[in-house]
C-alpha cells in the first residue's frame, strides 16, 4: 500500500512537472473596425527591459512587409528561423485572431512581456500596439491596444 | 484574323477591363489632390532635423514622420494612450489637420486591384490587364493597317461615326493605355512573385549604440544633413529605451541614427532593381508624378467608350453577314460557291443561290474566296461544279473576302476537273464595271480551268438579272432553279414632305430640293445620319431602292435631298410628283467615305448640278468657320442656281469662304473644270496647305475635274492619285 502511494505520488509529480515546464497559451486578438486592408501582426516576447526573446506568431504571409512590424523586426532581425512555422494569414478589420501555442513555463511570472506590433498597408506602423506583462494574474483579462487592436487576451 | 482576335478578346474582357479602367481613373485623382494640398515649394532648404524640432513641441508623442511622394508630411503620434495622425505644413511645421485615409479610396483601390475578391480577384485583375494590353496592341496594328502603315498613322480616319470615334479615341489614348497596362502587368507579376525580388537588403540593426541620454532631435547631425525633400520616413525610437535608434528611409536608401550621438549607422543604399521598381510603380500610380497620373487616368476613361463603340461595331458587322444554313461539308459537296464581297451584299445573293440549289437536292458548300483550299482534289473530292460570285471594290479593286484568291490560284499546280462559272456584281456607272470578276475569269482561263458558263454580270444588284442568270445555270445543270432575291435593307421609315423648292424647269433640268420631316418622337425614327450619307427611297410598288446623297444631317432636324427629274426615271419621277404633305418610305445607308475629315486644313468642294446637295450640307454644318471654297457648275443663274439664297447667307456668316459658281448656258459659258483651270494658282496654294477636296456629281464631270486638277497640281510633283492615297480627295459620283 505504501509502495502504491509512493508510486502514485511519483507518477503524479512526474506528470505535473511535465505539464509545468511547457504549457498551453491561447492568444486572442480582436481588431478595431479601422478603415483599411488586412493587418499584419507580430506577437512576441520580450524581457522586462524590452529586449526581444521569442516570436509567438506572425499574421501575414508576405515576408517583404515584415519590416513594418518595427519593434519585432529589430529584435528578431527578421531571421526566418525565428518565425518558421509560426505564420498565418493577415487579419481583416473587426475580426479576431485566436492562436494556441506551447509556452515554456519559465516565461510566466518572471517579468517577461507580451508585445504586439501591427501594420496596415498605406497606414501607420504601430510598435507596441499591445504591451502586457505575462503573469498568471493577468491571464484572462482583456487589455486594450493603442493601434489597430481593440482588445487582447491571453489564457494560460 | 486579327480583327476576330481583337473582337473576341474585347468581348470577353469588357466588364473586367471597364472596371479596371474606371477605378484606375478615379485613383488617378489622388496624386493630384495630394499635390494640391501639400505645400512643397521651398522645402529643399529645410532639413529633417529642423522640421522634427518644430514637431517636438507640437507633437511630443510623435512616433513616425512620413513624406508622401507628392510632398505631404504626415506625423503619427500617441497622445494619452490613443494614436493619431496629422497633416503638417512642411515649412512652418504647423498642423493643417487630422490625417486619415479616405475609406472610399481604399475601397476603390481594392476594387481596382482585386475586384474586392482578394487573391482570386488579383489573378482576375492580372488577366484583365493582360487582355487590355493585347487589345491595345492588336487595335493599334489594325489601325495602322487601315491607314496604310505606321507612317500614315496620323492620317484622317474614314468610316461610320462609331468607327471613327473608336479609332480616333483609340489613337489618342493608345500610349496611355499601353503604359497603364504594361506597368499594371508588371505590378501583378511582382505580387505573384513571378519576377525576381526587387527589394534591397535591409540595413543591419546596429549592434552597438552609445546608449546615453538621448539628444534633442533637432541637434542630430545626420538629420541636419538630410533635406526634407529627400525624406520618405523616419521612425522614432521607443520611448525610454536608450538602446533603441531612429530608423530613417530616404530616396537613396535606409539606415539608423543613434539617438544620443546623432550619427548615421549602417546605411544601406537602394540597389538599381529597387530604383527601377519604384520608377515603374510611379509610372503606374502617378504618385510623385501627378500630371502623368492624370493623363493616364484620362486615357483610362476612354476604355468604357472604346468598349461601347467596339461592341456596337462588332454587332453591326455580325448582323450584316448573311448566315448560310445547311452548309454541306467540303468533302460531300457536289457544288461549291465562292464569295467575294466587301460590304456583305454579295453574301445575300450567294445565300439565295445556295438555298435554291439546296432545295433542288444539291449538296452545296459556300465559303469566302479567301477560304478556298488550293489542294482542291483532296479537299473537295465530290465536287462537280464551282461558282464564283464576286463584287468589285471601288475602282476595279479586289473585295475584302477575296484578297488572297488570285495569289492562291496562281500557286495551284493541279487544276481540278470540275468546271467553273463566274458571276460579277457591280455598277455600270463605274468605268471599271465588274473589273475584279473579269480579272478572276481571265486568271482562271489562263490556268486552263474549264468553263461551265461564260462570265455574267449583275448591275446594281438587279434581282431580274440575277434571276435570269439562275435560269441559265438551271438549264446547264439540269435543275429547275428559281432565284428570287430581295436585296435586304434596313426597316423603312415613313417621312412626310414639308417643303419643296423647284429650280431649272426653263433650262430643261427640272430639279427640286425636297425637305422631309422626321416622324414623331414616339415613332422609331431614322438612325443618325450626316450630310453625304445616302438615303434609300422605295418608289411605290418597287422592292429595289434608289439611293440619293443627303444634303442634311440628322441634327438639322430634317432630311433634305436635291433631285433632278430624269424622264423615265421611276424613282425621280415619283419624288418630283410629291406635294407637301405626301410621304415616302426611306432608310439610311451610311456613306462614311464621303465627308470632310477632321482637322484644320481648308476644304475645297467641287460639284455640278444636284451634286451640290451634300456639299451644301457640309457648309451648313460648318459652325466652326473652317475655310471652305465651293466650285459649282449649273446651267443658268436665272433658272437653276441651286441653293442660291442659302449660299449667300453662308457667305455672309462665314460658313462659306468663297463661292465660285459658273454657268454653261450664259454668254461666258463656263464649266466647273474650266474654272478650276482659271483658279489654278489659288487652288495650288490651298492644296500645298494641306487642303482636302470633295467632289460630288456625274461621272463625266468628276473625270474632267480630275484631269483639270492633275494639271493644277503637277508643278507640286503630285497628282490626284497621291491625294487620294492620302485620304485628301474623295468622290461621290453617280
Amino acid at each position: 500500500m505504501k509502495y502504491l502511494t509512493m508510486t502514485l505520488c511519483f507518477f503524479c509529480f512526474f506528470v505535473m512537472s511535465n505539464q509545468t515546464s511547457a504549457r498551453k497559451i491561447t492568444l486572442t486578438t480582436e481588431l478595431q473596425n479601422y478603415s483599411g486592408d488586412g493587418a499584419y501582426l507580430a506577437i512576441y516576447l520580450t524581457n522586462a527591459k524590452g529586449q526581444y526573446q521569442e516570436t509567438l506568431w506572425i499574421a501575414g504571409q508576405k515576408s517583404k512587409y515584415y519590416k513594418h512590424l518595427t519593434g519585432w523586426a529589430r529584435g528578431s532581425r527578421m531571421r526566418t528561423s525565428e518565425y518558421d512555422g509560426l505564420t498565418g494569414a493577415s487579419v481583416t478589420r473587426g475580426k479576431t485572431l485566436t492562436v494556441t501555442l506551447d509556452l515554456a513555463d519559465s516565461y510566466i511570472d518572471s517579468g517577461f512581456q507580451l508585445k504586439i506590433d501591427t501594420s496596415v498597408e498605406d497606414q501607420r506602423d504601430n510598435r507596441n500596439d499591445v504591451v502586457v506583462p505575462l503573469t498568471t494574474a493577468g491571464a484572462g483579462k482583456p487589455s486594450a491596444g493603442r493601434g489597430y487592436i481593440k482588445a487582447f487576451t491571453y489564457v494560460l | 484574323m486579327l480583327r476576330k482576335f481583337h473582337s473576341w478578346s474585347g468581348l470577353m474582357a469588357t466588364l473586367l477591363v471597364v472596371m479596371l479602367s474606371v477605378t484606375g481613373a478615379v485613383l488617378s485623382i489622388n496624386p493630384v489632390m495630394e499635390f494640391a494640398q501639400a505645400k512643397v515649394a521651398g522645402t529643399s532648404s529645410i532639413s529633417v532635423a529642423e522640421l522634427a524640432g518644430k514637431l517636438a513641441s507640437s507633437h511630443p508623442g510623435a512616433e513616425q514622420i512620413q513624406r508622401s511622394p507628392s510632398g505631404s508630411i504626415i506625423v503619427y503620434y500617441t497622445k494619452d494612450g490613443q494614436t493619431g495622425a496629422d497633416l503638417i505644413n512642411p515649412i512652418t511645421g504647423e498642423t493643417i489637420g487630422a490625417y486619415s485615409n479616405s475609406p472610399v479610396m481604399v475601397w476603390v483601390k481594392n476594387l481596382h486591384r482585386s475586384y474586392l475578391l482578394d487573391t482570386p480577384g488579383r489573378v482576375g485583375a492580372g488577366i484583365a490587364t493582360f487582355l487590355m494590353l493585347i487589345l491595345t496592341i492588336s487595335g493599334a496594328i489594325m489601325l495602322a493597317k487601315r491607314l496604310g502603315g505606321w507612317r500614315q498613322i496620323l492620317r484622317p480616319i474614314q468610316g461610320t461615326f462609331r468607327q471613327r470615334l473608336h479609332c480616333q479615341v483609340g489613337r489618342v489614348a493608345v500610349i496611355a493605355l499601353m503604359l497603364s497596362a504594361t506597368t499594371g502587368l508588371y505590378m501583378s507579376a511582382v505580387t505573384f512573385e513571378l519576377l525576381p525580388d526587387y527589394q534591397s537588403s535591409e540595413p543591419a540593426f546596429p549592434e552597438n549604440v552609445k546608449g546615453d541620454f538621448p539628444a534633442s532631435i533637432d541637434t542630430l547631425t545626420a538629420l541636419k544633413s538630410i533635406p526634407l525633400s529627400e525624406l520618405r520616413e523616419i521612425v522614432y525610437p521607443y520611448k525610454d529605451d536608450h538602446n533603441d535608434v531612429y530608423s530613417i528611409t530616404t530616396h537613396q536608401g535606409s539606415g539608423f541614427i543613434d539617438q544620443s550621438t546623432g550619427q548615421l549607422l549602417s546605411f544601406q543604399a537602394f540597389n538599381n532593381k529597387q530604383k527601377l521598381h519604384e520608377f515603374i510603380y510611379m509610372l503606374h500610380t502617378g504618385e510623385g508624378l501627378w500630371w502623368l497620373g492624370l493623363l493616364l487616368g484620362l486615357g483610362a476613361l476612354t476604355v468604357p467608350l472604346m468598349s461601347w463603340t467596339g461592341i456596337q461595331i462588332w454587332w453591326r458587322r455580325k448582323r450584316s453577314t448573311a448566315t448560310i444554313n445547311n452548309n454541306a461539308a467540303p468533302k460531300s459537296a457536289d457544288t461549291l460557291i465562292l464569295v467575294g464581297s466587301e460590304g456583305n451584299s454579295t453574301w445575300g445573293f450567294a445565300k439565295t443561290f445556295h438555298d435554291a440549289l439546296n432545295l433542288a437536292g444539291h449538296q452545296v458548300h459556300t465559303i469566302s474566296m479567301n477560304s478556298f483550299a488550293n489542294n482542291s482534289e483532296s479537299h473537295y473530292p465530290n465536287t462537280k461544279r464551282l461558282f464564283i460570285l464576286t463584287a468589285t471594290y471601288g475602282d476595279g479593286d479586289t473585295p475584302a473576302s477575296a484578297s488572297h484568291f488570285l495569289t492562291q490560284l496562281d500557286k495551284m499546280t493541279k487544276i481540278p476537273e470540275f468546271p467553273v462559272a463566274v458571276l460579277g456584281f457591280g455598277d455600270r456607272q463605274f468605268p471599271d464595271f465588274c473589273q475584279y470578276a473579269k480579272d478572276v475569269e481571265a486568271a482562271l482561263t489562263a490556268k486552263g480551268w474549264s468553263q461551265l458558263l461564260p462570265l455574267d454580270t449583275i448591275n446594281r444588284q438587279s434581282p431580274q438579272e440575277f434571276s435570269r442568270w439562275g435560269n441559265t445555270v438551271g438549264r446547264v445543270i439540269n435543275t429547275k432553279l428559281s432565284l428570287v432575291h430581295t436585296p435586304s435593307h434596313p426597316r423603312c421609315t415613313t417621312l412626310s414632305l414639308i417643303e419643296r423648292v423647284d429650280y431649272g424647269v426653263e433650262v430643261q433640268a427640272p430639279t427640286a430640293v425636297l425637305r422631309f420631316k422626321q416622324p414623331d418622337v414616339n415613332d422609331k425614327g431614322l438612325p443618325h445620319f450626316e450630310a453625304g450619307d445616302l438615303v434609300g427611297v422605295l418608289a411605290p410598288g418597287t422592292k429595289v431602292a434608289r439611293f440619293y446623297s443627303l444634303a442634311s444631317a440628322s441634327k438639322d432636324g430634317m432630311l433634305e435631298i436635291c433631285i433632278r427629274h430624269h424622264s423615265g426615271g421611276l424613282c425621280s419621277s415619283f419624288l418630283h410628283s410629291l406635294s407637301v404633305g405626301d410621304s415616302i418610305e426611306a432608310f439610311i445607308r451610311p456613306n462614311p467615305s464621303f465627308r470632310p475629315a477632321s482637322g484644320k486644313a481648308p476644304i475645297v468642294l467641287i460639284g455640278a448640278g444636284t451634286g451640290i446637295g451634300p456639299l451644301v450640307g457640309f457648309i451648313r454644318n460648318n459652325k466652326s468657320h473652317h475655310p471652305i471654297h465651293l466650285y459649282w457648275g449649273g446651267r443658268n443663274p436665272q433658272s437653276d442656281f441651286l441653293y442660291e439664297p442659302e449660299l449667300k447667307t453662308y457667305l455672309k456668316d462665314k460658313r462659306l469662304t468663297e463661292l465660285n459658281a459658273v454657268f454653261s448656258r450664259t454668254n461666258e459659258c463656263s464649266y466647273v473644270q474650266e474654272k478650276i483651270g482659271v483658279d489654278s494658282l489659288e487652288l495650288r496654294e490651298l492644296i500645298e496647305k494641306g487642303a482636302q477636296i470633295l467632289v460630288c456629281g456625274g461621272r463625266d464631270m468628276a473625270n474632267s475635274v480630275m484631269v483639270a486638277l492633275n494639271e493644277v497640281i503637277a508643278p507640286l510633283g503630285m497628282d490626284v492619285l497621291t491625294l487620294k492615297a492620302q485620304g485628301r480627295y474623295r468622290e461621290d459620283v453617280y
